[in-house]
């Protein structure tokens, strides 16, 4: 099971691109935590969810 | 009347805020990315803490309906933000040191601009931006601590604003 936002998902295999696929997130607007460090947007088609694997999704909204 | 001298500034300061504290807000570099109703009212505060150095970035000119929340006046309309901001923080602090970037922040700039800050505040409007700023300060310059804000347009009811530590040098 893969943390995302502090839900259990079954998602352990996937890589973060597939995951993300499945939601609504906008791909410009977030910053994807893993574990305690960002994952560079380059990085997702190549980042593996493993089992125990703690996510944040960060889905900026704008106003400044 | 006479302005307070440097000495008396910082013992001033020093008063209020301990002298260990004073010294690392002397002694601190914070830039300010996007001088809105963000941006230009955390550099007021900073300004008035007394962190050493403040590094304003802004493309924009202050324009009339930003006065009703960001921190400039009616005299400054058609300024750029970053001299018209730093016009005023001099009038409140004359000690800050300011260094200020007309420009926008992008992924090609980023890393050079903001090379000798501690902290990055993002305080940006575009949440495109917002998160582009974020993943280049927490991949790139994983030194520094950002500060950033996410959903702060409109007005709303103050009790729904959040702060959280997402990462170890990431506060939202």
């Amino acid at each position: 099971m893969v943390k995302v936002n502090g839900t259990e998902l079954d998602i352990a295999g996937k890589t973060l691109t597939e995951y993300l696929a499945t939601t609504n997130y906008d791909m410009k607007r977030i910053a994807v935590e893993r574990n305690g460090d960002i994952v560079p947007k380059a990085q997702y088609g190549e980042t593996v969810l493993q089992d125990g694997d703690s996510l944040e999704v960060v889905s900026f909204v704008g106003g400044g | 009347m006479m302005l307070p001298t440097k000495e008396e500034w910082i013992k001033a300061l020093k008063e209020r805020h301990g002298k260990e504290l004073q010294q690392a807000f002397s002694s601190a570099t914070v830039a300010i990315c996007g001088l809105g109703g963000l941006g230009s009212n955390i550099a007021i505060h900073l300004a008035r803490a007394g962190i050493g150095k403040l590094i304003l970035c802004d493309f924009d000119r202050v324009d009339i309906t930003n006065l009703h929340r960001q921190q400039y006046k009616a005299s400054q309309i058609g300024m750029y933000k970053t001299d018209a901001l730093a016009d005023n923080l001099r009038e409140i602090n004359p000690y800050i040191e300011l260094e200020t970037h007309t420009e926008h922040i992008a992924e090609e700039n980023a890393v050079t601009l903001l090379q000798g800050v501690d902290i990055i505040c993002e305080a940006f409007d575009d949440a495109e931006c917002k998160a582009m700023l974020t993943e280049i300060v927490l991949t790139e310059m994983r030194d520094k601590y950002l500060v950033a804000a996410s959903g702060m347009a409109g007005l709303h009811d103050a009790n729904s604003i959040k702060t959280r530590k997402v990462t170890s040098k990431f506060y939202l």
